[in-house]
């Protein structure tokens, strides 16, 4: 098993599409936040404008925490793209390449190689998201420092400055979990197609589609939210209140992992029985 | 079942939608045989090899390796074999070494020196470490063949080894086949629209047409003995008809319009033209081919024949001015 999931390591992390995600984010972290620096007052100004109708803020509010809050905010609905990117050709890339007939006239079985394949896949988007998470904080901490966090919100929420770390690390790990279910989408997609094209395209319609139906407020799409995968996406979004609701938390977890591993059994079930005519 | 047989084929067929690619086929491949599988493109001999080689579901039937079925559960037998599937696809990114320890991953069995065994056995050695994209087809072919090698498999299937391959290429893989064969007694399953090629590595042979199995056997059986198809050419085909028929020559004699052809023993034929030649007829041409290259060619060639050479149209007037 684990020369095979070795083996799958090195075939993904040998391959340049794989790259263009981080180098998406490692694009877009750095320029948000040094736009943000070279602003400097001017930012603080804009976030808050709505906040100094009722308060009066006193001293820098802007830190490495705050930036790192906001941009997780502004790329959260673009991050599953670039999940999909790398889990959508998992499988696909296979047919494409005509591989599959390397891998599978073996004596390993569908089952271990596609348990290794999903591993492999889990293991992008975590990657890709704890890259995300040091560059956001770790670029934003050198260059606004630290201090508390405040949470521009309906409710005003500042947490203290040993409280931030914690939350936002915590945050990203809710962020991994979420995209975890993204990711177990686009595989499934990638399972039935031999492209690398479909799952993307597949999986982010699903998205779309899904997320709009959260957030239009008819009493129909209202009924139906609770059974979208997209409507717990959020849920990293619960560690900057204060109390967290560590009951919401932990129901969204455990709706996504079920979600998972439904989207992975299904596609366990196709893989299975598929025949191979790449 | 003795203990010879590596591959047998059961009732197998697989159908696609509507479509059935293979029928009833039932296949006997037994240790140290090189069994040419031969048919013409879209006979279903891919198809058959990746059901053989657990890619594709049979439909109905079964396969059975080295005496036990192969399942979609069962599949340990696979480590005994060898498969290369039509074209010789890797990831072209990665080293051919590179390429190699995914396979042998998957055997679970496979060390660094039989990889560097297997690429010394196919020429790649020198090759080892540049990445597969830099690779000309009939190198893709090579390490497609050692792929294949890996573990020391007592059964390898290649798909049309030869494909797309120059004549020196082409020489170079039938050496390799009568090398693994007759060297380390491995038994090849091989595939190939030729007869010419099966016939020089082959020692058993099945031809597939349509899906259906037509012939299976030895290989010098099938094609030396048994009777010959003799076409015979000459202007005075009314008169040669009836002494061949009278002759008792030949088994059975048709005229195909611009010729005549007679089934005979490839033995007779000399005895057949000084017959022809003594009752004042004048013979053109003698062409002795053996029935199942005829057979062969027809089911190959015939199709496009049809197409692209339309008849002559001075023989039909020729012989029917004579007739007259």
């Amino acid at each position: 098993m684990n020369t095979i999931l070795g083996n799958e390591i090195i075939k993904t992390s040998f391959k340049w599409r794989s790259y263009i995600s981080f180098m998406a984010i490692a694009v877009v972290v750095p320029l948000v936040e040094i736009a943000l620096k070279l602003q400097g007052e001017g930012m603080q100004r804009n976030v808050t404008r709505g906040l100094a109708q009722d308060f009066f803020l006193l001293g820098n509010i802007t830190n490495g925490y705050f930036v790192s809050q906001m941009i997780m905010n502004a790329l959260w609905i673009h991050v599953p793209f670039l999940v999909t990117l790398g889990a959508g050709d998992q499988l696909a890339g296979e047919a494409t390449g005509g591989t599959f007939r390397l891998l599978l006239t073996r004596p390993a079985s569908r089952s271990r190689i596609l348990l290794a394949k999903y591993t492999t896949t889990l293991l992008y988007a975590l990657a890709l998201i704890a890259f995300m998470a040091l560059l956001t904080v770790g670029l934003g901490v050198i260059l606004f420092g630290t201090g508390d966090l405040l949470v521009p919100g309906r409710n005003l929420v500042v947490l203290p400055e040993h409280e931030a770390l914690w939350r936002i690390a915590v945050a990203f790990a809710l962020a991994t979990w979420g995209m975890w279910t993204v990711a177990s989408l686009a595989f499934l997609f990638s399972s039935l197609v031999e492209n690398g094209i479909g799952p993307l395209v597949g999986t982010m319609a699903v998205i779309i589609v899904f997320y709009i139906v959260s957030n239009v407020p008819a009493d129909l799409f209202t009924s139906v939210k609770p059974y979208l995968f997209t409507s717990y996406l959020n849920l990293w979004q619960k560690m900057f209140e204060d109390p967290v609701p560590w009951g919401d938390v932990l129901h969204s977890v455990f709706v996504l992992g079920a979600f998972s591993i439904g989207f992975y059994a299904v596609t366990w079930y196709i893989f299975l029985r598929k025949d191979i005519l790449s | 079942m003795d203990d010879s047989t590596v591959l047998r084929t059961y009732g197998l067929a697989k159908r696609f939608r509507r479509r059935w690619a293979v029928r009833n086929l039932d296949l006997h491949i037994r240790r140290g045989e090189v069994f040419g599988f031969l048919g013409p493109n879209g006979a279903g001999k891919s198809t058959t090899i990746r059901m053989l080689l657990s890619l594709i579901r049979p439909t109905e039937g079964r396969v059975e390796l080295f005496g036990a079925p192969l399942t979609r559960r069962q599949r340990s037998a696979l480590r005994r074999v060898g498969g290369l599937v039509e074209r010789p696809d890797f990831y072209l990114y990665l080293s051919a070494r590179r390429n190699l320890e995914i396979v042998a991953g998957l055997r679970g069995d496979t060390s660094a020196r039989d990889i560097d065994a297997v690429l010394e056995t196919v020429g790649l050695l020198p090759r080892a470490h540049d990445r597969v994209k830099t690779f000309s087809h009939g190198m893709k072919q090579r390490l497609g063949i050692a792929q294949a090698l890996l573990g020391s498999p007592e059964l390898i299937i290649l798909d049309e080894p030869t494909s797309g391959l120059d004549p020196q290429g082409i020489k170079e893989v039938r050496e390799l086949i009568l090398r693994l064969s007759g060297e380390r007694g491995m038994t090849v399953f091989l595939s190939s629209h030729l007869l010419s090629e099966i016939e020089q590595t082959a020692t058993n042979m099945a031809i597939i047409n349509q899906g259906t199995l037509v012939v299976q056997g030895g290989v010098s059986e099938l094609l030396a003995a048994g009777e010959h198809v003799v076409r015979v050419e000459t202007p005075d085909a009314r008169r040669a008809l009836e002494v061949i028929s009278s002759s008792g020559l030949a088994t059975a004699v048709r005229s195909t319009g611009s010729s005549i052809e007679c089934d005979m023993p490839r033995t007779r034929v000399a005895e057949l033209n000084r017959m022809l030649v003594r009752a004042g007829i004048a013979v053109d041409a003698l062409v002795p081919k053996r029935s199942l290259e005829e057979y062969f060619l027809a089911i190959t060639e015939g199709a496009s024949d049809a197409v692209l050479s339309p008849p002559s149209p001075g023989k039909p007037g020729k012989e029917g001015g004579r007739r007259a």
